[in-house]
């Protein structure tokens, strides 16, 4: 557990893909087995135990540690299970011996592995659970505590992805994360069989995943300024941008002609529980790459709806009911055994329409193409998708895709076949309140600012509260001048973070663009912006013109014009 | 007793002032007489009248500030009672850094002990902490949260080493104080078997060459000359901590940004500095020690000058123990330092 524990700890504080990847190789290496298989598991979200609370977590402690101490400390640290794993009393001390060492009356605590740990959690009776986590914090580090308390209740967040995990098991053997993917699908923890293959030791294991996760074809933002007039408008086909989550349907049928069903998020989390709505309509064998949206009375909802489902952690028949999810196809990469990933983009849409229409399933639709001449026609339809066919489902439209129509599916973000054009974001005049010094390169600059809008207190006189951050958007040189601002009209600290001045008569006017509106129960102010960037810094502008509130308000009205769960077009359009 | 400890040592604007010997205690204003624990800048400032120090402290003094940063000086040496007015004194190891003392003062039978900043952890360029029974002890709380217990050092320089092991190309930047830090680092590293070269940012040369000077072994330690940073593949180099994040430090071959610190024992600390390799090594008393010390001491009453006062002062409560907090300002490495160079310089 030690081992796995320092992994975690080297993971959390590692910012690098590339040196994530030689960390997890390097503990698969060497980690024996089956305790590299349940840290398999644990990274790629494939172990189910019962979770302990944090209030059984604190009851623990608060048994052992003065809770005038140990509430100063948490407050101090921030985090249950770091505050635990430090506090946490060696057991000679908290029974207020001297520590001895190791003897024949003491023999040393038995320092759990993380496959004693994950096999105890699956079968122990709720009513012992507190007295085993009590003897494996004993006998772990703090390293080991602290790791210990993430898993065991479920908040083991390193920065992982099942995909970066299985690229570091293939290249134990030297093989692509795709190889990994094929078998996976037959493998449980703890994978002694994926091992004993990827280090030469044995056959590849014998069942292959008949429905694999394929890396999804990015794009490219396009430069309005400059791309366009290199491109020849002929060569492309344009389609909608929605605004839902890419992800993958596959289909196929295992050794016993069973049908399976998967679906994908991009960075190839199997998100099929979550979907079971939509993984009944993969009866087919193939992998079509496409947009999970909400579809209700036929509308596409916005993202918003969209989010209130991924927020449900249970899939309910109510959440089902209420939230219908959908995928609008775009690209077909496999079909009955075929990869269709090399042929030229308009072979693959014609084998995808006619894919399509053949399922011919309800939830499964056709993401329409918008039929272009020249840069205007399209840019004409990026402003109004309406008018183009869109409908009423433009308000969930965030621009145009660009695919070049010879073009093979290519894995990653190659730069030239696909762009996409997003829709003119949103703009608004906002305060700077706060500022914190960035990360990496802009580290010792007050880099990120917190923004506030105008609204009205309760005696009617105006106040600003704040409404997002955004780090991004200004050149160097314009970050040098924020940073020397920030200095300079500082009000108050608080650890990395500065409180510039503002009000009525001083203050910064950022102008911020940001691509939509969300409620927000996290903000003051009730409402979230989506991607929100600095536009424009104002040093012309008094902090008195800032736009109000209800600029945002509007915003997010307007995303929100949904059609109620159970309700008819026409009772909404009412 | 006649005497009472506050009349012993008394708050003044500028610190701990003694008014029987007409001295104050680490001042952070300049005065005419001061007694000072050890040399980090927030206890041994330039700019007073007379000054009473251990012989490495007066030295680490003039490093700093030139040789003429006080009017005159005297060298206190550990364990020699020194006639002050009407008190006596008296300089203690106190294992902080290099000529770190604690001060005893004591008239009509009445000892208190100024500890300054102390450490009971082991640290091959200092000498060991040495505990001086007393009435009252002055303590500082630094890291004075149960959640400070600070790991074996040994451990913490292998994490490096392994780390140079596994990442042989990237350049590994140890953010560390100049003063006492840095040196117990590098001799860290010297036990642990590490025999290359250890880079020096230019802050730290003339203090490491004070440690050799006064016959603390730390090997090979060269400056980092600018042009050549980005050949230094897989080195260790010891720079501010204030340079971690620096341009400066972005010029190595993929740098791997650790940070030597107390403060690395909490994750959020490590993460809001950008630290990806963190080193639990502290000059300050963990947890355990400044509860052990007090009870070492035998001190009635216990006064705690800066850092963590509330949890120290409620634990001396539950042993019976009198504390009070002195809300001293001007102590501490708590601070965030502001960087070296103005960010338009050093972009």
């Amino acid at each position: 557990m030690n081992d796995f524990a320092h992994l975690l700890d080297r993971l959390a504080y590692e910012p690098r893909r590339n040196a994530k990847l030689r960390l997890l190789q390097d503990y698969f290496a060497h980690a024996p087995d089956p305790e590299r298989g349940y840290a398999l598991a644990a990274m790629t979200g494939g172990l189910t135990f019962r979770e302990a609370k944090p209030a059984m977590i604190r009851g623990l402690v608060e048994a052992r540690v003065d809770p005038v101490l140990f509430g100063l400390s948490h407050n101090y640290v921030g985090d249950l299970a770091e505050t635990t794993a430090l506090i946490w009393p060696a057991p000679a001390a908290s029974a207020g011996e001297p520590v001895v060492g190791p003897g024949h009356n003491n023999p040393p605590p038995h320092v759990p592995t993380l496959a004693e740990v994950v096999e105890t959690l699956g079968t122990v009776k709720k009513a012992d659970l507190p007295a085993r986590i009590a003897e494996w914090l004993d006998a772990l580090d703090e390293t080991g505590r602290w790791a210990l308390l993430k898993l065991i209740t479920g908040a083991l967040r390193v920065g992982v992805s099942a995909r970066l995990a299985k690229t570091a098991i293939g290249a134990l053997g030297g093989h692509e994360a795709d190889a990994v993917e094929e078998v996976w699908h037959g493998l449980e923890p703890p994978y002694a069989t994926l091992f004993a293959w990827v280090e030469g030791r044995a056959e590849r294991p014998a069942t292959l995943n008949p429905a694999p996760f394929r890396p999804p074809m990015l794009s490219h933002p396009i430069d309005e300024e400059g791309d366009f007039e290199k491109l020849d408008p002929a060569a492309f086909s344009g389609e909608w941008k929605w605004d839902g989550i890419r992800v993958q349907l596959v289909g196929g049928r295992d050794e016993a002609g069973a049908q399976v069903a998967r679906i994908y998020s991009r960075t190839g989390e199997d998100i099929s529980g979550a979907f079971p709505d939509l993984a009944e309509a993969i009866t087919f064998s193939g992998a079509v790459d496409g947009e999970l949206l909400i579809l209700r009375e036929g509308r596409v909802q916005s993202f918003n709806v969209l989010q209130q489902r991924l927020n449900r952690k249970a899939v309910t028949p109510k959440l089902l009911e209420e939230f219908p999810a959908h995928v609008r196809a775009y690209d077909l990469m496999q079909a009955e055994g075929e990869d269709l990933r090399p042929l030229p983009f308009t072979e693959r849409r014609a084998r995808l329409e006619a894919f399509v229409a053949a399922l011919d399933h309800a939830r499964i639709d056709l993401s329409p193409l918008v039929p272009f001449a020249s840069w205007e026609d399209l840019a004409a339809a990026r402003a109004d998708p309406a008018a183009v066919g869109a409908g009423a489902d433009a308000d969930a439209i965030e621009g145009i895709m660009l695919k070049s129509r010879d073009s093979a599916y290519l894995p990653g973000r190659p730069k030239g076949p696909w762009w996409k054009w997003k829709r003119e974001p949103f703009r608004v005049d906002t305060v700077m309140m706060y500022a914190q010094r960035g990360h990496g390169k802009r580290s010792s600059f007050y880099s990120d600012y917190t923004f506030g809008v105008w609204r009205d207190r309760e005696d009617g006189t105006p106040e600003l509260v704040p409404v997002g951050k955004a780090y991004h958007g200004f050149t160097d040189a314009e970050l040098a001048k924020l940073d020397r601002y920030v200095r300079n009209n500082t009000t108050k600290r608080f650890g990395p973070v500065r409180e510039v001045a503002y009000g009525l008569d001083h203050g910064l006017v950022l102008e911020i663009a940001f691509e939509g509106v969300q409620r927000s129960t996290r903000h003051k102010s009730g409402v979230a912006m989506r991607f929100p960037r600095v536009a424009r810094i104002r040093w012309d502008k008094p902090a008195a013109e800032a736009d109000r509130i209800e600029a945002l308000e509007t915003i997010l009205a307007r995303g929100e014009r949904e059609i109620a769960p159970g309700e008819t077009l026409k009772e909404a359009e009412a | 007793m006649s005497l009472s400890a506050s009349d012993l040592l008394t708050l003044t604007r500028e610190g701990l002032y003694c008014p029987l010997g007409g001295f104050h205690v680490d001042p952070t204003w300049p005065v005419p007489r001061a007694l000072i624990t050890h040399g980090h800048a927030d206890h041994a400032r330039a700019g007073h009248g007379r000054v009473l120090a251990t012989g490495e402290t007066l030295r680490i003094m003039a490093v700093r500030y030139g040789a003429d940063f006080c009017e005159s000086r005297q060298e206190a040496p550990l364990g020699q009672e020194i006639r002050i007015g009407d008190v006596s004194v008296r300089f203690a190891p106190a294992g902080h850094v290099l000529g770190s003392a604690q001060i005893a003062i004591e008239a009509q039978g009445v000892r208190v002990v100024v500890s300054g900043d102390y450490k009971r952890a082991y640290d091959p360029t200092c000498l060991p902490f040495e505990v001086v029974p007393c009435d009252v002890f002055i303590t500082e709380a630094t890291f004075g949260l149960p959640v400070f217990r600070m790991p074996d050092t040994r451990d913490e320089v292998r994490k490096l080493l392994d780390s140079v092991a596994l990442f042989p190309e990237r350049a590994h930047i140890v953010g560390a104080y100049a003063l006492g830090k840095a040196q117990r680092v590098m001799a860290l590293l010297r036990e642990a078997g590490y025999d290359r070269p250890i880079y020096l940012h230019g802050a730290m040369e003339k203090l490491t060459e004070l440690y050799k000077r006064e016959g603390i072994p730390l090997g090979e330690t060269p400056k980092v000359v600018a042009a050549e940073r980005a050949r230094l593949h897989g080195a260790i180099v010891l720079c501010p901590p204030s340079s971690i994040q620096d341009v400066w430090s972005r010029k190595f071959p993929d740098p791997v940004t650790s940070f030597a610190s107390g403060w690395m024992r909490v994750r959020a600390r490590a993460r809001q500095k950008g630290v990806e390799l963190p080193l639990c090594i502290s000059d300050h008393s963990d947890w355990p020690d400044l509860c052990r010390t007090i009870l070492e001491t035998g001190a009635g009453e216990v006064w705690v000058t800066h850092g963590q006062e509330d949890a120290l002062v409620h634990w001396c409560g539950t042993q019976g123990i009198a504390a009070k907090p002195l809300h001293l300002l001007g102590y501490g490495d708590d601070g965030e330092a502001e960087p070296v160079a103005a960010p338009e310089e050093a972009a």
